[in-house]
């Protein structure tokens, strides 16, 4: 059973956690680095693929409203087109979904039963909820372009984008719960987390933002997306009336989202700092208390320690966005650590600073340069005006990438900002581990998956970019004679 | 009734849904280089579970996760104890996935036979696989106090687990051939009903063995019962197949899929995972699920959303029940498809 350190009323016992951090050898130890190791490198590259279909649906469900609505051609162009692109990504976000959801019973058997009871419902109500709908009517949408009616065909990606939101909601409630326990009792008899309150689960105030941070965080992905490949055609005016239509949208949607992203981080910001103190100074690696805290953008210097060689600071920043209060104090690692001990006993809280900093930095700033761009980009096609200069296509293309980087940072500054901690204040990362598997396991997996992972990336990649290349079909290309249905054959067919 | 058996009752509900649905896909890719001569086969195969394959999938990923939720302990000693075979399956699902999505989208050879090969072994290995770990639930498993399981991959390869994997194969490849006959036209067509015909009589045997080496071991009335249903289903799903009654044919072996899987559960209750080690150690219903809160919230959202999933994935076959042959394969390469690189 797991050693759990309860909180709040159920006081931890120091003596039992002194036992749990030492009762395992070193074996042991190298199965927790490489299942950590492991979920790390699953979760991220999960989280590739994530955002864009979260946002990629939805635009397309638009851009297939759009149509339907008026007829014309080009958005039945852009739905086929980003449509085929959003497949390719589609298909290895299910796949790497599946590893998700095994490895927390094969890597983490002792977390699973201790918060299986609560964790396990959000988990299961996203798949009744949400997978099946995904699933079910992407493959309609698919397969059903010349089955289905046409408002009825529509009603399925519009399912397909209701399904991938829905499954965010759930799944970041789990996540949530973990930076936030909240909706339950600890019962020291079974040693497990039990579930009191589903709804406060699903309600939890970390869920309400990091859902919207999320969901606002997966739009620019898919929109930075679009504006990548849409220049890239329009550098060379190739398929102009599509994707300048295309760039627009993007452009729009990266900006809007962008400040969205912003304020709703903003809001994070503030809730993360009441709930875990450490993760706000880990962020920052301010050791020591301050009031009208600055923000500092970029430091060299050692991150471990005192001594900062040079570094470039916006005056009460931090403070802001830990209070919104301009001479707010702002607890110190070192503040913070001293109250951690007393709370929960002995031991180090401290997650390892120069990640959380630079994951925090380089969150925000590659957002912003993606925010940035667009707008640059609606500024340059004012008026259904093209850029000449090849500079602006040139840099949209290489942004495609930023608020990919961006997610996997703010996930990263996130889970590790956590650490030692898997569910915040209950139970340790060190403890969830799985007993029963050998470091021979854990490595085959962590190595099987790893080397699949990097050729499935490679494919992939190649493959959008074949297809992004190929651009859209001229109208005409598809489409026999409707008049026999029976005979016709499958479009979109495998 | 209680909530935990309330629940055991549901995922056995999921799994057997699973294996129900994912059964004849897996059938389908198992069956790719024997029934397919040239591409344009493979494709009129592939394209009949190509609108559902991912539906069915979800079955078990939603399995899965009710599992974790309503026995976590169960959950947790199955999946931490059966690590390697679930590994397998787990990649193996992996390239299978992909490779659906993926094999049309380049115009080469080379290239659609890797991921033929994918589908290939991506179906064999979950079905050889799956068998093995559910003759081994039943069976029992050594485990200790902790719950936790203290064998091997050893442990699980004994003669018991591996004719459940075995018969798994074979049932799933009739199953699939049946499917192919009711979904096509033309040769493959005949050919599948033929090819039915022969693995059929390896499907009874095995299976028909391992179902009574199960109720020998640990069957009561009503897995006697079952066992027994299942067996006659699958005959007579042959023979409805001899007589080219296909649709009757493929309901009687889905029949006997179902029947497999729930002898199993039934033979299981009222453990969730026998302990070889002492019985004491054994996971049970009652002793591996979770609060009767949390099972009572989840029993509200099942039960609402389960008869909507039901109507629109019934509604999905239905949509595409037309049988397909080669005619319905685009002759065109898609756009894309060709595009080197321009
Ligand atoms: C894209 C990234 C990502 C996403 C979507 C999630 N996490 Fe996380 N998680 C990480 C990225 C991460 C990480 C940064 O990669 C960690 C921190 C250190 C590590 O090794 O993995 C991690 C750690 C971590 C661990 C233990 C390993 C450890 O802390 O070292 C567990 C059990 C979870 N997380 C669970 C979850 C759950 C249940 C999530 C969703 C519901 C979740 N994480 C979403
Ligand atoms: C670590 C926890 C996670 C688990 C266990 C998990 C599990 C899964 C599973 C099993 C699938 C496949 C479902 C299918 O067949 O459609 C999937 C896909 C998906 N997941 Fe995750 N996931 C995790 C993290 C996340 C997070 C944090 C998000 C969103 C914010 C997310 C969003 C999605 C979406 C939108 C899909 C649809 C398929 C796609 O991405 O292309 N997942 N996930
Ligand atoms: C000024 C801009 C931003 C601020 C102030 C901000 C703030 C934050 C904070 C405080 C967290 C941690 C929440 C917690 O652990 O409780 C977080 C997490 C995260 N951020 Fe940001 N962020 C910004 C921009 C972005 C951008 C541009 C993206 C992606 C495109 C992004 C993606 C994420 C993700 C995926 C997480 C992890 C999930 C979560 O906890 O919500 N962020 N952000």
């Amino acid at each position: 059973m797991a050693r759990p350190a309860a909180r709040g009323d159920s006081e931890p016992d120091p003596q039992a956690r002194g036992e749990a951090v030492t009762s395992r050898g070193p074996a042991d130890m190298n199965v927790l680095d490489l299942a950590r190791w492991q979920f790390g490198i699953v979760t991220t590259y999960h989280f590739l693929f994530v955002p864009l279909t979260i946002g990629l649906s939805l635009l397309i469900a638009l851009t297939q409203t759009v149509w339907y609505r008026t007829g014309t051609p080009k958005y039945l162009q852009m739905t086929k087109f980003w449509g085929k692109l959003f497949l390719i990504n589609f298909a290895m976000g299910v796949v790497t979904g599946i590893v998700q959801e095994f490895q927390f019973g094969m890597n983490w058997s002792a977390y699973s039963r201790f918060v299986g009871d609560v964790f396990g419902a959000p988990l299961a109500i996203e798949a009744i909820v949400a997978f099946f709908l995904e699933a079910t009517f992407l493959g309609l949408w698919i397969f059903g372009w010349d089955r289905l009616p046409k408002l009825i065909h529509l009603g399925c990606i519009w399912a397909v984008a209701i399904g991938t939101n829905l499954s965010a909601f759930f799944i970041l409630a789990a996540n949530s719960w973990m930076q936030h326990p909240v909706g339950f009792r600890f019962n020291p008899e079974r040693g497990r987390a039990e579930l009191t309150s589903l709804w406060a689960v699903l309600d939890n105030v970390t869920n309400r933002v990091a859902f919207l941070h999320v969901l606002t965080g997966a739009f620019i992905s898919a929109a930075a997306f679009i504006i990548g490949i849409a220049a890239w055609h329009l550098r060379r005016r190739r398929h102009v009336e599509v994707m300048r239509e295309s760039l627009r949208m993007g452009c729009v949607v990266a900006l809007l989202f962008g400040v969205l992203v912003t304020v709703t981080g903003d809001i994070q910001a503030k809730i993360m700092t009441d709930q875990q103190p450490m993760k706000m100074a880990a962020a920052e690696a301010i050791y020591d208390t301050q009031g009208s805290a600055s923000f500092s953008v970029f430091t060299i210097g050692s991150l471990d320690g005192r001594e900062e060689v040079f570094s470039v600071r916006i005056p009460h920043l931090l403070s802001v966005l830990a209070e919104g209060n301009l001479n707010a104090e702002v607890e110190g690692i070192n503040d913070v650590q001293r109250d951690a001990e007393a709370r929960f006993g002995p031991g180090d809280y401290r997650p390892i600073i120069p990640v959380t900093y630079w994951g925090f930095r380089l969150m925000i700033g590659f957002g912003i340069v993606t925010t940035l761009l667009a707008l640059v980009g609606l500024w340059l096609i004012r008026g259904g005006r093209l850029p000449e200069s090849p500079w602006f296509y040139r840099i949209a293309v290489w942004t495609i990438p930023f608020p990919l980087i961006a997610n996997s940072f703010g996930w990263l500054f996130t889970e590790m900002g956590r650490q030692p901690w898997v569910v915040y204040g209950l139970l340790f990362t060190r403890d969830g581990v799985s007993t029963s598997i050998g470091t021979g396991l854990a490595a085959t997996s962590v190595f099987g998956l790893a080397l699949l992972y990097l050729v499935l990336a490679v494919v992939e990649i190649r493959l959008l970019i074949r297809y992004a290349r190929a651009g859209p079909e001229e109208p005409g290309d598809t489409g026999a004679d409707a008049a026999r249905q029976d005979e016709r054959p499958l479009p979109f067919a495998y | 009734m209680t909530l935990a058996e309330f629940w055991f009752l549901l995922i056995g509900f999921l799994f057997t849904g699973y294996f129900f649905l994912e059964g004849f896909d897996f059938g389908v890719g198992m069956l790719l280089p024997v029934l397919a001569h040239d591409d344009i086969d493979r494709r009129t195969m592939i394209n009949t579970i190509g609108p559902v394959w991912d539906l069915n999938e979800t079955w078990l990923i939603v399995a899965g996760a009710s599992l974790f939720a309503a026995f976590p302990d169960w959950y947790a000693t199955l999946f931490s104890g059966f690590y390697l075979p679930l590994l397998l399956v787990l990649l193996a699902l992996i390239v299978r996935g992909v490779a659906f999505e993926y094999r049309g989208k380049v115009d080469e050879d080379a290239w659609r036979r890797r991921w033929d090969l994918c589908i290939i072994v991506g179906s064999y290995v979950p079905a050889l696989l799956w068998g093995v770990a559910f003759a081994n639930i039943v069976r029992g498993v050594p485990i200790d106090a902790e719950g936790d399981f203290t064998g091997s991959l050893l442990t699980l390869l004994n003669p018991y687990g591996l004719l459940g994997g075995v018969a798994a194969v074979a049932l799933f490849c009739v199953y699939g051939a049946i499917f192919v006959a009711l979904k096509t036209l033309g040769r493959i067509r005949r050919d599948a009903r033929r090819l039915a015909g022969w693995i059929g009589i390896a499907a009874v045997v095995l299976t028909g063995a391992f179902l009574l080496w199960t109720l020998l071991g640990h069957g009561d009335p009503i897995s006697w019962a079952l066992g027994v249903l299942t067996a006659m289903a699958l005959v007579a799903g042959l023979v409805a197949n001899a007589r080219e009654r296909e649709g009757w044919a493929f309901a009687s072996t889905g029949a006997s899929v179902i029947g497999l899987v729930a002898t199993l559960f039934v033979a299981l209750f009222p453990d969730v995972m026998p302990s070889t080690t002492d019985p004491a150690f054994s996971l049970t219903v009652q002793n591996a699920s979770s609060t009767p809160y949390t099972l009572r919230m989840m029993s509200w959202i099942a039960l609402i959303a389960l008869p909507f999933v039901l109507a629109y994935q019934g509604w999905t076959y239905w949509v595409f029940r037309k049988r397909i042959g080669r005619h319905s394969i685009p002759t065109q390469v898609p756009h894309g498809a060709d595009a080197l690189g321009q």
